[in-house]
């Protein structure tokens, strides 16, 4: 066509194209493909089934049932936390802290239950306060200083990595904590924790049942609740918010609370999975969450994402830490590749983002 | 009269009878505040009474926005009071004052450009259904508000869902004002509310204030437009520096003394003899120093044909 609106009024009634007279006739029906890729996980799914054609085609181990069991499991143990700190993450923050938080959280119930004798179940909530307090204390502190969250959850990262590490060789001279396996209490918590059941001749771990569950739970959140409505506010412009009467700080302090809890579970799952705790673990996981939940699509400036999006993320990752031992490469090359994803994550969700939201 | 372009004869829209003397819902008794070390207000007395528009005026950076802050809870005076209804309150989060049916349109607007424009629309007051673990948004109720109250103000959005950041930044204006209205139960603050928009919506903004008004909320409009002032305004303050240079209801003071205080007095005499210089300005139109002489305290409004 070579006919031009350039000079007609851009709302006027003449307009051939719009003869209902409810719309403003400007914007054609965006169409579902469009409105597809406006959601934030589009391109992290696209990624994942790029990855697994790929392994499903270079490593013959990587196609057996008990091969995406294991798949499933690596990415759940990291995609627990990687929902909270994506949650965290639309909220505008970050939490540094999240990798050694794990840590610490089971140590506290390995260390306590141990030193007392008591019922592990009591290390297992007394874990969960602390847990929640640390996070409690990661958003105050945030509130109260007004510094960065890079900086603030920096300093609890160095303090919780050391106290790991001190306050364990304390009570055990040890790197690591004492075995409760024998412990009042041990094999209740090991069932909830880390049991795991067979379908169709497969072992599945049941943390990839909580995965789902949770990843719903946090979906509906977000998208159904006045909290998700408010986490979006928080981390897309926190002054409008307030302005309009959003609780700014009490969401972000949730939020916080909500690592610790993640924080928390992950670690009662490596406790009772292991027996025992390696004190100098967890250091630089905190990263892989975040790269979980960037390559999930969640804007790393905050007000953007879902929590569908880090279950793909934490998918992907697991794909390719298993995919590279199936393959029989070099593990090595697993943090090269996971880089890779992550920069190509971005580009892709970047490039999605201004495809979908151009009018 | 210079301008006739309201729709009533008389070319306002305040009402026949003059307002009766309620009390004052929200009271500023020498209200001020500072920045660390910046004055941004000082001594403001200010009152806003039920089925009023209290019009603020002022250059830029003279203290408006300070004002209205300070009464929607987002900054806190320093110093003199503020009350509401007759109780002196300090309101720390502007939750408080939503809660006293105190609604703002801000000039920043206060959206969130990624979310969608129902979702902004509601935000922090959102609509809920379900008992309370399984209490959940209640979407299409607010879907359906948001479209409603937008077609009433003359904006038809085809998509509610689309980011509030994609649309023009008149039609942001419009859903911030369509929100605070919907919202604002007892108190209308509007800072500037016009200032993006075309002549259309600035004729609805204005008759959203009057109907506010007649629906006996006190209003608070700030404008740089003294022609928008006039049209609703019941009493008008005009600040300067971050002091009140002017108090007068509206029996008070004319349009035309309204206009010159606004332009700045001498300053836009002085102004005048400057561009009388360059070629091709015509200040024909613009006031002589000697028109300026308003006394605010005098009543009746025997300066209203002043010479031109
Ligand atoms: N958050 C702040 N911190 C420091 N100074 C501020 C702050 N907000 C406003 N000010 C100062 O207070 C003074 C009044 O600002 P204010 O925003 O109230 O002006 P205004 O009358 O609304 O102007 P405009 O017509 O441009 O909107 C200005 O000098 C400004 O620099
Ligand atoms: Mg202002």
């Amino acid at each position: 066509m070579t006919v031009t609106q350039a000079t007609a009024p851009a709302t006027s009634p003449s307009s051939p194209a719009s003869p209902a007279a409810q719309r403003d006739g400007r914007t054609a029906q965006r169409s579902l493909g469009r409105r597809l890729l406006a959601r934030p996980e589009v391109g992290a799914l696209i990624a994942a089934v790029g990855v697994y054609v790929f392994f499903f085609a270079a490593a013959p181990a990587f196609r057996e049932a008990s091969a995406l069991s294991t798949v499933l499991y690596q990415a759940s143990v990291m995609g627990i936390m990687a929902l909270p700190v994506a949650l965290l993450m639309i909220g505008g923050e970050f939490d540094l802290s999240a990798g050694v938080a794990v840590t610490t959280s089971a140590l506290t119930a390995a260390i306590l239950s141990f030193q007392l004798s008591v019922n592990v179940w009591t290390g297992v909530v007394v874990a969960l306060v602390v847990s929640l307090a640390v996070g409690a204390f990661n958003g105050w502190l945030l509130i109260k200083t007004g510094l960065p969250s890079f900086l603030v959850t920096l300093g609890s990262f160095l303090v919780l990595q050391g106290a790991n590490l001190a306050v364990t060789k304390i009570f055990t001279s040890n790197v690591a904590s004492d075995s409760i396996s024998d412990m009042d209490g041990f094999d209740q918590a090991k069932t909830i924790f880390a049991s795991e059941f067979s379908v169709g001749g497969v072992n599945v771990k049941i943390t990839i049942i909580y995965w789902l569950v949770f990843a719903a739970a946090a979906t509906w959140l977000l998208l159904r609740t006045k909290f998700g409505n408010w986490i979006f506010a928080v981390g897309g412009n926190k002054d409008s918010a307030r302005a309009v009467g959003v609780p700014v700080n009490l969401t972000k302090i949730a939020l916080f609370m909500g690592v610790g809890a993640g924080a928390w579970f992950v670690g009662m799952h490596l406790l009772f999975s292991f027996n025992t705790v390696q004190s100098g673990e967890g250091v630089g996981n905190e990263f892989l969450y975040i790269i979980a939940a960037v390559i999930g699509g969640c804007l790393l400036t905050g007000g953007y994402g879902s929590a569908i999006g880090p279950v793909i993320g934490a998918f992907i990752f697991g794909m390719v830490s298993q995919g590279i031992v199936y393959a029989n490469w070099n593990p090595d090359w697993f943090k090269a590749f996971l880089g890779v994803m992550l920069l190509v994550a971005a580009l892709v969700n970047l490039w999605v983002r201004r495809t979908a939201t151009r009018r | 009269m210079t301008t006739t372009n309201g729709s009533s004869p008389n070319g306002t829209l305040v009402k026949d009878t003059a307002p009766q003397d309620g009390k004052p819902v929200v009271e500023l008794r020498g209200a001020g505040k500072s920045y660390g070390n910046i004055r941004a207000l000082h001594g403001v007395d200010l009152s806003v009474r039920p089925s009023q528009v209290t019009c603020v005026l002022g250059d830029n950076g003279a203290g408006k926005s300070t004002l209205i802050k300070i009464i929607s809870g987002l900054h806190q005076h320093t110093e003199g009071e503020f009350l509401v209804d007759g109780e002196p309150v300090r309101f720390s989060t502007p939750r408080e004052a939503l809660d006293k049916g105190i609604a703002t349109v801000y000039q920043d607007l206060a959206t969130v450009p990624l979310m969608p424009v129902w979702r902004n629309f509601f935000l922090g007051s959102e609509m809920t259904k379900g008992p309370w673990p399984l209490r959940r948004l209640d979407i299409d109720r607010m879907k359906k508000t948001a479209d409603e109250e937008l077609r009433n103000m003359g904006i038809v959005l085809d998509d509610l869902d689309q980011p509030i950041g994609t649309l023009s930044g008149g039609q942001r204006q419009c859903v911030a004002i369509a929100r605070a209205v919907y919202f604002g139960a007892r108190v209308l603050i509007l800072d500037e509310p016009t200032a993006a928009l075309g002549v259309k919506q600035s004729g609805v903004v204005l008759k959203y204030i009057a109907a506010a008004r007649d629906r006996g909320l006190g209003v608070i409009f700030i404008t740089h437009n003294p022609h928008h002032a006039y049209m609703v305004g019941d009493h008008f303050s005009v600040l300067r520096l971050g002091t009140l240079e002017l108090s007068a209801a509206r029996s008070e003071i004319t349009l035309e003394e309204l206009t010159n205080h606004m332009a700045g007095g001498a300053e836009l005499a002085a102004l005048k003899h400057e561009l009388a210089q360059v070629r091709g300005v015509d200040v024909e139109e613009l006031p002589e120093e000697s028109d300026l002489q308003v006394t605010p305290a005098a009543g009746g409004s025997s300066a209203s044909d002043a010479t031109r």
